[in-house]
């Protein structure tokens, strides 16, 4: 038995060693035992004679978003919740019944309540109703004793001071459903997320950290003491790139249009304004939004919620010449003297593709052509070039997959080549098929967002990847990240190409017989392209878009930077099923986006001297 | 060589067999408890428990038979199906309470990261046990045994389960410091990294303090956790002297205890057995930790001695950690109290730990 060892005596010596620690943590825990049990016993035992503990909520305050220079565009302002712990509610089903009276409740609601209530520990809170009035407030609590278990909490609630201003970007914010919670372990039972939008992509970072209390409450449910407290973080502040007043602008200069706004700064991406109209004002949807106003919403066949600026996608229309007019020069299909004889109509096959000006334009050279939108110029161009080269500079372009704006669900277009027909159709591309597409009709389409972002990349010859939030910060204004302007792979597009397709813009706006001329401004040269991009195919009749229902009337686009020498904004304008051309009905709102930005920019300057 | 020895039959760890049996005993009863419900007083829990139980004491059986002696060849072969089974986890595991730690095989859900447990002692006394209780205990001896706790850790950080990567660490730990590290490493080590710990946490801003919790914990919701914790407190202090009496314990009822029948199980215990009831409690488990070290120091070789000392390291921390987060002493990091606790793969392991103390036991006189 007590034979030789074969563990050396240092591990037997270690062995006992923990043995004696092992002890002494086992001891410790009795102690510990003997402290809670012998020496509290009676005090925490009373604790859960009638369990009378409550955890209370400190709702964490739900950051800011402001616009790029501070100024408040969703912000969080106090709200009265009235608030039910069924524990303390001595005989709910009277307690709800009494409440409802209050607060103008139907029997629907309190049945609603009641299965809420029924779901889930009786300890926890359940918010009856958000957003109370100040009567309901004072009745609550001038009637507290026939009212056991109800209390009113202050929260806060998310305010949208510009209403529909901005509001397809910023989103909105609703109750939990069950399936965010099932997805989303931190979320909890009544709270408010983001439901789209930034205050959904920013969720995480705008909510902050829910704090709370544990409070010792009476048999009503009265605070009697607070046995422990954990403050609340405040969510983050979120800085866009959007500038608040040329956002106004852009809004008014749309007016009572259905289509989209979106201005960029070409020289790093920022999104200075995006417009989606009509839209919607998502203060309703902060305090509960009603069924009735919901379907309104849903019903309405303008889809006030649909966000057009970038999750809209029509065909470009002639705002796509400039894309096919630099891959042509690129490719050397053509060269800048070349002239081409437009007769008003081009032949292919048994077909007659028509250019939109009856008598032809006679004549035109790459910058002409532009500048009068010749579309037999370009259906030569096309043919010559064949569908994949255009896909090619396309794609080079930002068209045909999202640009990567950190909103979700962004639409990518769609650029058409060989290998996407077989893949869709299961059918070869026939020749015919490239002669719409050269002038960004056929299976063409792109957002008014990534028709922004590739004339911006005209501007500079290159590409920066739209910027909507510029930094996080902390609610003092700390800095708690920022975003760095993200540089796109490179055009591959040579500057004279480039220089020469610029001035076929500038011809559109500023030449005698440009399409674009409502857009042009006094002393800034703006470059721009017109498009009016047919939504219905037409037959032999040419009918004026004006005289058709509206569904089937043209989408009205207008592309433009400016200035052009120096671009500093970049901007597409689509109007859906518009009254007139590009150049009659989008250019004029371009122009006076433009306008308004170079007249910020002036008072700007004009401030900062005078404060230096 | 599963032939059984007469002889070893005469050896049988009687002890720590009824030791054992006696806390899965009380285990049982108390999941009965945790999740009685008039209406239906065997609850799943306590059956689906009963079943692991069961197989576990089969898995005992298998374990103390085979010598433990094979380990010197098949350590690594025990550690790397460990390792390959928390990879499948974290690819194909199955998702419960917002992590991914269990494999679902048919009825069954297996957690890999319990099996990790013994798989690294197993393959820490492998790698240990030929220069344990020497003098050759260098500082670049270390790397290796640092990898091998590296890679589980970094696999359930990603399920994610804090509360097992602190265990293992604590177990290798445990491992190292028996088979000899030299006290001066751990004091040279807590000097430099101790203070340093706080003052870097301090200058970190509030939000990356916030990235780096939710990193380790992600469900954390530190008010919530205080109020299980208040409410635990209360449920344990509340037993007094002698208790509620079974089922009797109201806190529990009531449905304020968290987790009552895995993390919180002793606070059901506590409240219904009282301080005498604990002290028992704890008494059995220092008298099963104690024989484990016991068996440890007795072994025959260095491979059986850190095997026995490991395992039972295991079990102690498990308890300590468990009961002093449940009583409010430490905070909540979700490790579970060995025998007690819900759970089937823990059942399994524990038992399957046994085995192999026992192993370690009955072939201290063989050769």
């Amino acid at each position: 038995m007590f034979g030789s060892h074969e563990v050396p005596a240092e591990l037997r010596r270690r062995i006992a060693f923990a043995s004696a620690a092992v002890s002494l943590a086992l001891l410790l825990l009795v102690l510990r035992m003997w402290s809670l049990q012998i020496l509290h016993g009676a005090e925490l035992a009373a604790l859960s004679e009638n369990n009378r503990i409550r955890l209370r909520r400190i709702a964490a305050t739900r950051g800011r978003v402001v616009d790029r220079h501070h100024r408040v565009l969703v912000e969080s302002e106090a709200s009265y919740d009235a608030v039910l712990v069924p524990e303390d509610a001595r005989d709910l089903e009277n307690t709800v019944e009494t409440l409802a009276q209050f607060l103008e409740q139907s029997a629907a609601d309190t049945t609603a309540i009641l299965e809420r209530a029924a779901k889930r520990p009786k300890f926890q809170e359940i918010v009856v109703k958000r957003g109370l009035e100040w009567h309901e407030v004072v009745a609550i609590e001038t009637h507290q004793a026939d009212l056991p278990g109800v209390s009113v909490h202050v929260t806060p609630r998310r305010s949208y001071p510009e209403g529909p201003v901005l509001a397809h970007v910023l989103g909105y914010v609703g109750e939990v459903s069950p399936g965010d919670l099932a997805e989303n372990s931190s979320y909890r039972s009544g709270d408010l997320i983001g439901k789209s939008g930034l205050e959904k992509v920013f969720d995480e970072q705008l909510r902050g950290i829910n704090g709370g209390r544990h409070v010792e409450v009476d048999a009503v449910g009265r605070e009697l003491r607070v046995l422990d407290k954990v403050d609340a973080v405040p969510g983050s502040t979120l800085v866009l790139s959007v500038d608040l007043d040329l956002q106004r602008a852009a809004e008014s200069a749309l007016g009572e249009e259905v289509g989209a706004v979106v201005a960029v700064d070409p020289t790093n991406g920022d999104i200075l304004a995006m417009v989606s109209r009509p839209s919607f004002d998502p203060n309703a949807f902060a305090s509960g939004l009603r069924s009735k106003e919901w379907r309104a919403l849903i019903e309405d066949p303008r889809d006030p919620l649909t966000q057009r600026a970038f999750r809209g996608q029509y065909p470009p229309g002639s705002t796509f010449k400039f894309i096919v007019a630099a891959a042509a020069l690129e490719e050397g299909i053509i060269n800048p003297f070349n002239e081409i004889r437009c007769s008003g109509t081009h032949g292919f096959g048994e077909r007659q593709f028509r250019c939109w000006r009856h008598g032809g334009h006679g004549s035109v050279n790459l910058v002409q052509a532009l500048a009068q939108s010749c579309d037999v110029f370009f259906y030569q161009l096309g043919q010559k070039l064949g569908v994949d080269t255009i896909a090619r500079y396309a794609r080079a372009f930002g068209l045909g997959e999202p640009t990567g704006i950190v909103l979700g669900h962004e639409a990518g277009g769609l650029v058409p080549d060989r290998e996407w027909k077989r893949e869709r159709f299961g059918e070869p591309w026939y020749p015919g098929e490239t002669l719409p597409v050269s002038i960004g009709q056929g299976y063409v389409t792109a957002t008014p967002l990534q028709m922004a972002h590739a004339v911006a990349g005209l501007a500079m010859g290159k590409l920066y990847r739209p910027r909507l939030v510029l930094a996080l910060e902390e609610q003092n204004g700390a800095l708690v990240d920022s975003v760095p302007a993200d540089e796109m792979p490179d055009l591959a597009v040579r500057p004279a190409v480039l220089a020469e397709v610029r001035e076929g813009l500038v011809q559109v706006v500023n030449g005698v017989r440009g399409t674009g001329k409502k857009a042009a401004l006094e002393g800034i040269t703006v470059a721009g392209k017109t498009g009016t991009s047919q939504v219905v195919a037409m037959g032999r009749k040419r009918v004026k878009s004006s005289e058709l229902p509206r569904e089937q009337r043209d989408h009205a686009w207008f592309v433009a930077f400016a200035p052009a020498e120096a671009p500093e904004i970049a901007i597409a304008v689509l109007v859906e099923h518009a009254s007139g051309g590009g150049g009659s009905v989008a250019a004029p709102v371009a122009g006076e986006v433009i306008g308004e930005y170079f007249r910020l920019k002036q008072t700007r300057e004009a401030v900062r001297y005078a404060q230096n | 060589m599963l032939r059984i020895d007469r002889r070893l039959v005469a050896n049988i760890e009687w002890p720590l067999l009824v030791l054992t049996l006696l806390l899965v005993g009380c285990g049982l009863m108390t999941i009965l408890s945790a999740t009685y419900e008039e209406s239906r007083p065997f609850s799943t829990f306590f059956i689906k428990q009963s079943i692991w139980a069961g197989a576990g004491l089969v898995g005992l059986l298998v374990a103390m038979m085979f010598d433990y002696r094979l380990l010197h060849r098949y350590g690594y072969v025990v550690y790397v199906i460990a390792i390959a089974s928390l990879v499948i986890v974290n690819i194909a595991g199955v998702r419960g309470g917002g992590a991914q730690r269990w494999i679902g095989l048919g009825p069954v859900a297996l957690q890999p990261s319990e099996f990790m447990k013994i798989a690294l002692v197993v393959v820490l006394a492998t790698n240990l046990h030929r220069w344990a209780g020497g003098t050759r205990l260098r500082l670049g001896r270390l790397a290796m045994p640092i990898a091998l706790f590296a890679v589980p850790a970094f696999l359930i950080l990603r399920q994610p389960d804090l509360g097992t990567v602190i265990l293992l660490g604590l177990v290798a730990f445990s491992v190292l410091m028996i088979a000899g590290l030299p006290l001066r490493f751990v004091m040279i080590a807590a000097l430099v990294v101790g203070p340093a710990l706080p003052f870097g946490w301090q200058h970190l801003k509030p939000y990356q303090q916030r990235r780096i919790v939710s990193f380790l914990d992600p469900q954390k919701d530190p008010l919530g956790a205080g109020y299980h914790v208040l409410q635990s407190k209360i449920a344990i202090g509340s037993g007094m002297v002698h208790g509620k009496g079974y089922l009797q314990g109201t806190q529990n009822n009531l449905h304020f205890l968290p987790e009552q029948h895995t993390d919180f199980v002793f606070s059901v215990f506590a409240e219904e057995w009282g301080f005498v009831g604990s002290a028992v409690l704890l008494a059995l488990y220092a008298a099963m930790i104690l024989r484990g070290l016991v068996i440890a120091g007795k072994a025959k070789d260095n491979l059986g001695a850190l095997l026995a000392a490991g395992l039972t390291a295991t079990v102690f921390w498990q308890v300590a950690i468990n009961i002093a987060m449940t009583s409010g002493a430490l905070p909540v990091v979700g490790i579970t109290l060995p025998f007690l606790s819900y759970g089937g793969s823990s059942m399994l392991a524990l038992l399957i730990s046994v085995g192999l103390v026992m192993n370690v036991s009955m072939r201290r006189h063989t050769f």
